[in-house]
């Protein structure tokens, strides 16, 4: 998109965006967005114990994840709930996890904004160590590469991993960019440059030019993009997709720059470090990718001032319903504290878990099981 | 006596002269101008001559059969690390298997250990059963953060739905002449982690049931293997030979029965409390209960209770540091489970703490030796 967010060249755009599809893509960035506003406004109330909110980035997850395979495997940061929603997390999935009750498929043992999505939407469990989850992606591609060796028939699929251009000076970005780039593995390693690194501007993260400058020191073709036009963000992911399985598979690295608008997490006042004015200039409509997306719509005459406002606040109403009924549903059962540290319960943790209920049935008073689900019988 | 003297009260112990340490097989130096060199030679298995269908198989031998019969039997199973492939491994315990499984099951990482243990554990997180060898453990500190916080807990971060079935496997704990920074004893710390499995192997058996019982776990394990016993042999039953051998975890080997004292011990420690105690029945006539712990987590503490009640004396013995250790937590336990039948206060021999200095007689001197171990149980015996 031009900065007046008007294709100039629409040939250049892939045949397959019908304008439906672009609407949803402006409801989830959209919904990415009301429900980071709600959520850090509850955690303000004590609701969670944390959250962190990604405006400024949601066309970067929503553009990149609409242009990856259903079946392709993902790895992500913790930034990443629009990555989650396009692929079809539901208001119900995230706000489960949030408020850690039983629904929740990570069984309420993570903190907030970890999620867990292999089996939903095929992308790994989030995890709070930063970089570790880039070279697991180098590690699922070359599983997806065995894979297509030894069944042809299958359709070929890709790993994708999202990363922060601070975490992309931690050793695990390094060594993967060079595994994946001697061992050709089918991997789209997206990095997301926001500019910030809780405190740390780009500035002192490196003094090279960004992350795009490190894919050709690791002999990976790589390719940076505006990331506030989601069309850009959209043709760069499919172009690095079809990419990486050439030949047998290679990795592919993308630098999507936009700007962290928001704070890094509810445990940050950004305030301390940057301007307003230098804020408030991404969030106009040459920078916001919101806004920006809006106009494209409404220059296509797809969209209005009036359905904005009544699709905001349906998003609003559902979120704050969704936050609602997930808050009273019950905690996992108890038993989830003792089981998948392995495969099989340890004798330790069964005898553990058998004293534990010898204790609570003993002391019912001074222990709240109900709210768990199974109460006690659920231990 | 002050546990930070015991040192010096080594030296005071062993005024008699120490057991040579026998020319070692010397550390592959891992240099950027250097390929690694194996020094020692490359012992074969051989026919024992007896009927009975049991063979000589070093230790090395044994590692490298585990991997080839589970590289055969399942196609899930792959090998990655320095040097495995077209090098046969720094201390060639992957010989001959790139020649037979080809680049796509053994393959050769460049330098960077939390980049390959990061393959690796995305590999096992999307369904392949990756044997992840290091150099020596000392390199798997640069990866740590994955072995613990990624491969150890994804099970249960994930809400069970993520398990990481990798071996992770390479020399650990006391080597020769290679001092402080390549001589170190990590047992403690991948011991301390829930969601791992650690094994210690001491013989050509252990090794090779450990290892394929770690491949074939759904869990993640962490094979502590050591250097000094690569080359070592060690007589395998015609059972242990098949490729359906494998030995369970948490089941500690009584090596030696005896009355008077137990020692429980691991890995390399094993060989040598076996001397000590071979030399006290000649010396003393009394009789030392050995026991190899094989896992350190799951720990077989029932092993060690039941013999502490037959000989109410306990020594632990192993090469880690002091502190925090294998036998503090052996030693805790003990005083959990067995108190009311020890008839002394229990003991423990360790690697002093210091990092292991390089000058052979400070080397000497930072590790339990035979002599040592010997000297220790008869002070608890009051011989």
């Amino acid at each position: 998109m031009s900065s007046n967010n008007v294709i100039q060249d629409e040939s250049q755009l892939s045949a397959d965006i019908p304008n439906e599809q672009v609407l949803k893509w402006y409801q989830n960035m959209l919904t990415v967005n009301i429900m980071d506003s709600i959520m850090f406004e509850a955690q303000r109330h004590g609701r969670l114990s944390f959250y962190m909110v990604s405006a400024g980035e949601e066309a970067v997850m929503v553009g990149s994840a609409a242009a990856l395979a259903a079946k392709d495997v993902i790895t992500c940061q913790y930034r990443e709930h629009g990555v989650f929603l396009q692929r079809g997390f539901e208001l119900k999935d995230f706000m489960s996890q949030l408020t850690s009750n039983c629904n929740d498929p990570g069984k309420g043992r993570n903190m907030p904004v970890h999620y867990s999505g292999k089996d939903k939407v095929g992308v790994h469990a989030v995890a709070s160590t930063l970089g570790t989850q880039i070279p697991h992606a180098t590690g699922a591609a070359y599983a997806l590469k065995m894979e297509a060796l030894e069944d042809s028939t299958k359709e070929p699929r890709v790993a994708a991993c999202y990363f922060g251009e601070g975490a992309a000076s931690e050793g695990d970005f390094h060594g993967a960019l060079n595994m994946a780039a001697t061992q050709q593995c089918p991997v789209i390693f997206i990095c997301r440059n926001n500019g910030f690194a809780i405190s740390t501007p780009a500035s002192e993260q490196y003094r090279g030019d960004g992350i795009a400058s490190r894919g050709s020191g690791y002999g990976i073709e790589t390719l940076r993009v505006d990331g506030t036009d989601i069309f850009a963000v959209y043709e760069a992911t499919k172009a690095a997709r079809r990419k990486a399985l050439e030949d047998g598979g290679r990795p592919i690295l993308l630098e999507f720059m936009s700007y962290r608008i928001s704070h890094h997490s509810t445990s940050d006042d950004s305030s301390a470090y940057r301007s307003s004015e230098e804020v408030a200039q991404w969030k106009t409509p040459t920078n916001d990718p919101i806004a920006r997306l809006r106009q494209w719509l409404e220059h296509k005459q797809l969209w209005s001032e009036s359905k904005d406002n009544e699709t905001r606040t349906q998003i609003r109403k559902d979120v704050i319903q969704e936050l609602k009924l997930a808050e009273r549903e019950k905690k996992p059962a108890l038993s989830a504290i003792f089981s998948d540290v392995y495969a099989d319960l340890t004798e330790e943790a069964e005898a553990q878990r058998q004293e534990l209920k010898r204790i609570m049935s003993k002391y019912p008073q001074e222990y709240d099981f109900h709210q768990h689900v199974g109460g006690l019988g659920g231990l | 006596m002050s546990r930070l003297l015991r040192p010096a009260a080594r030296l005071a112990a062993s005024t008699r002269a120490f057991a040579k340490v026998p020319a070692a097989p010397s550390f592959a130096q891992r240099a950027a101008f250097a390929r690694p060199v194996v020094f020692g030679s490359f012992q074969c298995r051989s026919y024992a001559d007896n009927a009975s269908g049991v063979k000589e198989y070093t230790v090395r031998d044994a590692l490298n059969e585990a991997l080839a019969e589970e590289l055969e039997a399942n196609e899930k199973v792959f090998i990655l690390g320095e040097e495995v492939a077209q090098y046969n491994g720094a201390y060639k315990v992957t010989k001959g298997l790139l020649d037979r499984f080809g680049e796509k099951r053994v393959i050769d990482t460049p330098i960077t250990e939390s980049g390959f243990t990061g393959l690796a554990i995305g590999a096992a997180l999307s369904g392949l059963h990756p044997v992840c060898e290091f150099m020596t453990f000392n390199f798997a500190m640069q990866s740590i953060d994955q072995v613990i916080n990624s491969a150890a807990k994804t099970l249960y971060m994930s809400g069970g739905i993520q398990p990481c079935n990798i071996t992770f496997r390479g020399p650990n704990g006391f080597a020769s002449g290679v001092g402080a920074q390549h001589s170190q004893d990590f047992s403690a710390w991948y011991g301390s982690i829930p969601g791992l499995k650690v094994v210690t192997p001491w013989s050509a058996e252990d090794a090779k049931g450990l290892l394929k019982a770690a491949i074939r776990d759904p869990n993640p394990v962490v094979v502590l293997e050591n250097e000094l016993l690569y080359g070592q042999s060690f007589p395998m039953s015609e059972a242990a030979q098949k490729s359906d051998f494998v030995i369970p975890f948490g089941k500690a080997k009584i090596e030696r029965s005896g009355k008077d004292l137990t020692i429980v011990t691991l890995s390399r420690c094993v060989g040598q409390s076996l001397t000590a105690a071979e030399n006290l029945k000649k010396k003393h006539g009394i009789d030392v209960e050995v026991i190899n712990l094989r896992s350190i987590k799951p720990l077989d503490l029932e092993t060690i209770v039941q013999s502490i009640k037959k000989t109410h004396r306990l020594l632990v013995v192993e090469s880690g540091f002091p502190a925090y250790g294998v036998s503090s937590e052996i030693l805790a336990l003990t005083m959990e489970y067995a108190f009311d039948f020890l008839d002394a206060p229990a003991q423990r021999i360790t690697g002093a703490d210091v990092p292991t200095p390089y000058a052979q007689g400070l080397e000497e001197m930072s590790f339990p030796t035979e002599q040592l171990i010997e000297d220790y149980a008869a002070k608890l015996l009051r011989l």
